[in-house]
């Protein structure tokens, strides 16, 4: 097993190292470089996380093929579906000699930081503020107003994008549920809030003459989003992710998945600020765009590996779909009942369901409606405005528009 | 293992935690290695019971150095993990400081507050204790499990303190670890974690181990069963966690059935005792009936062939 690597170490110092290092910086020049190759596949790799490949090369060694790859899978992945490409990048880099192939030496010199971080971007409690108050959504002239109804499937492209314009005004904010976490409460609340009422005793020469409280405090409720992207819904597709985009940036609770004939989690790639290019990040990531249909098997896979785990639980889950399957219809029955045990609510948006004398004939559809909580229509943009006010728990809003500036109550 | 000495490598890892009463596979031996030699927390992710938490327990028993234990929940808070001011005793000492006080007729000295605030009235948490702990003994081992469950305030707070093995209280100052921790965090997948705290820490995936490690398992911790009924146990796990259960048997349930098999006696798997003791292994009714459905006769046979 050792043969392979010294090769490797040898390619990556190779004959065109100007500054003739050897030794320590070996390890360092492999790391970058095998970071680079995992890269290169798509797996995302953290700035400075190659540095710390380093490290632990040098504390294990290169000596055996063993904890050259485990000190890797430590330092350089954080995500397990990334396992099976970083398997098939190790074998060619440390086995096949790849390292020599990519010339590692040539690793461009400045590592670009990695801008999706979580921590950053959520600086910003969105959604805590002003909780409470009315949302307003401004529709700026009548136009819009045909637009609101008009079916996306029907829509030129200017119009979609008029649309998906509009989209991004309708706020989505709440549902709010109970949490453990107590707050201080301006007046009597129901706990005694003992750190605050001896700093008052303090001050009132240790008699505790006044007291605080405390009070239940609330935090939103998580959002699931399900979309299906197969042939079918391509017309909507793209007008419902904006949609899903827009409440992803809204709040922070927010998961998304596309469900095709494979499950493919996209929460990752639609965080960012710009939707068209959120858009474009998901669109790369779906392997089944437009493809077939699976829904029985997809939701199982949503349950299995993140659903009943715990991320649909307490949550509003929303599911984007026509219904069409081509699986068991009795799996999908299955699945729904799992997902409706461990969902607060489950919303089914039907595009079709608008169709004039639709009736949910579709087996998949027949054998899900009797754990959906909310059968909703989701072609066109006021039926959007609905489900908004069905998410934040507020009921269907009463859609008044009047001209030029209309304003429409959305939750 | 005493505090400072150099673990000589994976290898010597591996001794230590199967002498502990822990059988790691190469890739998690490597990662524990890497985080003592680097001082860096290790991230465990996996399956519920396939023995993150247990690392923690058997690196304390190894080292010698105190397990310390965060086990989060949603709404967790810095008065439950980090510290609190113990209030009922601030409140006595006050009223008796006032009592003393009117004894002689004065008012109550201002020491009086500095007293309050004192480490003699602070709760410490398990982050403070981590921290504050005293370098002459061996660092403690900090388990802050299931970090999935805490909010994301909470762990980003965790991040600061990983980052600098600090934690200031207020009213006293800042404690800084003399020797930093043993951190070991782990997370059950219901949610992503944040970027920054992966990259704090060393990631390690912790699949269920395969058969051969679930036999010797099953060998190790429950020495009253034989080795014919723990390969058969341990191969009826194996298929019964290829079945998408709604729970699949972790190997604490391995070692449960396998256990609950020789306590009625049976050195060997047959359909009646399966069918007996299946709740050791699977606690739910669906997944129960779903392996009735697919025939507990053919999962014994199927297990009994396997085990060879």
């Amino acid at each position: 097993m050792s043969a392979p690597i010294e090769g490797a170490a040898r390619g990556a110092r190779g004959p065109h190292d100007e500054e003739g290092r050897t030794g320590a910086s070996a390890p360092e020049r492999l790391a970058v470089a095998f970071a680079f190759a995992l890269r290169a596949r798509g797996i995302a790799v953290a700035a400075g996380a190659p540095l710390r490949y380093a490290e632990a090369l040098a504390a294990v060694g290169l000596e055996r093929e063993g904890p050259v790859y485990w000190a890797g899978r430590a330092t350089l992945l954080q995500d397990p579906d990334d396992i099976d490409g970083y398997d098939d990048v190790f074998h060619a880099f440390w086995r096949l000699g790849g390292s020599r192939v990519l010339r590692p030496f040539e690793v461009p010199r400045r590592i670009e930081v990695a801008t999706d971080d979580g921590l950053e971007e959520d600086g910003v409690p969105a959604e805590e503020d002003s909780a409470g108050d009315a949302r307003v959504l401004e529709l700026r002239y009548s136009p819009t107003e045909i637009l609101r109804e008009k079916d996306f499937a029907e829509c030129t492209p200017a119009e979609l994008a008029e649309a998906q314009r509009l989209m991004s005004r309708i706020r989505l904010r709440g549902p709010r549920r109970p949490t453990r976490r107590r707050r201080p409460a301006r007046r009597r609340g129901d706990w005694p809030d003992l750190r605050r009422t001896v700093r008052h005793a303090l001050r009132a020469g240790g008699e505790p003459v006044r007291r605080s409280w405390l009070e239940e405090a609330d935090r939103p409720r998580r959002i699931v989003f399900l979309c299906d992207v197969s042939g079918s819904m391509a017309p909507y597709s793209r007008a419902l992710l904006r949609f899903v985009h827009v409440a992803v940036a809204a709040r922070r609770s927010v998961e998304v998945f596309t469900i095709g004939t494979r499950l493919t989690r996209v929460t990752r790639a639609l965080v960012a600020h710009d939707p068209d290019a959120a858009l474009g990040r998901v669109a790369k990531l779906v392997p089944d765009w437009s493809g077939g249909t699976r829904l029985g098997e997809a939701l199982r896979e949503f349950n299995d590996l993140w659903g009943v785990r715990g991320l649909a639980r307490g949550a509003i889950v929303v599911i984007f779909s026509d219904g069409w399957d081509r699986g068991d219809p009795a799996v999908l029955a299955r699945e729904m009942a799992r997902l409706s045990l461990v969902a607060h609510e489950v919303v089914w948006v039907n595009p079709l369901k608008a169709t004039p004398g639709y009736a949910p004939l579709v087996r998949g559809m027949a054998a899900a409606l009797p754990y959906v909580d909310q059968f909703m229509e989701g072609h066109s943009l006021a039926s959007l405005e609905s489900l908004a006010g069905v998410i934040t728990g507020r009921g269907a809003p009463g859609a008044v528009a009047d001209g030029r500036r209309g304003r429409i109550e959305v939750g | 293992m005493t505090p400072g000495t150099p673990v000589p490598g994976p290898d010597a890892v591996r001794d230590a935690l199967r002498t502990h009463g822990y059988l790691a596979d190469e890739g998690l031996a490597t990662v524990v290695f890497l985080a003592l030699e680097l001082r860096r927390p290790l991230l465990l992710e996996g399956e519920a019971g396939v023995g993150k938490t247990e690392v923690a327990k058997v690196l304390s028993r190894w080292t010698g150095g105190e397990l310390l234990r965060v086990q989060c929940y949603e709404g967790i808070d810095v008065s439950q993990a980090v510290y609190e001011w113990d209030y009922t005793r601030q409140l006595l000492h006050l009223r008796a400081a006032e009592a003393r006080a009117a004894g002689t007729g004065g008012d109550v000295p201002a020491a009086v507050e500095d007293d309050l605030y004192s480490e003699r009235f602070l709760v410490r948490r398990p982050l403070l204790a981590a921290i504050a702990a005293p370098a002459e003994r061996p660092p403690p081992v900090l388990l802050i499990d299931e970090i999935d469950r805490a909010d994301d305030e909470f762990e980003a707070f965790l991040l600061e303190v990983l980052s600098d093995y600090s934690v200031t209280v207020p009213e006293l100052g800042t404690f800084s670890a003399r020797v930093p921790p043993i951190v070991v965090i782990t997370s059950n997948r219901t949610r992503d974690l944040h970027d920054a705290l992966k990259r704090r820490c060393l990631y390690h995936w912790l699949d269920h181990p395969d058969f051969e490690r679930e036999v010797a398992i099953v060998r190790l911790r429950a020495p009253s069963v034989g080795e014919t009924l723990a390969r058969q146990v341990a191969a009826a796990v194996e298929r019964i966690r290829s079945m998408g259960l709604y729970k699949p048997p972790g190997v604490a349930e391995t070692i449960d059935w396998a256990e609950s098999v020789a306590t009625l006696g049976r050195s060997a798997l047959d359909e009646t005792t399966v069918a007996l003791t299946l709740g050791a292994a699977v606690k739910y009714r669906e997944d129960a009936d779903r392996i009735r459905d697919a025939g507990i006769g053919e999962l014994t046979q199927e297990a009994v062939g396997r085990a060879g």
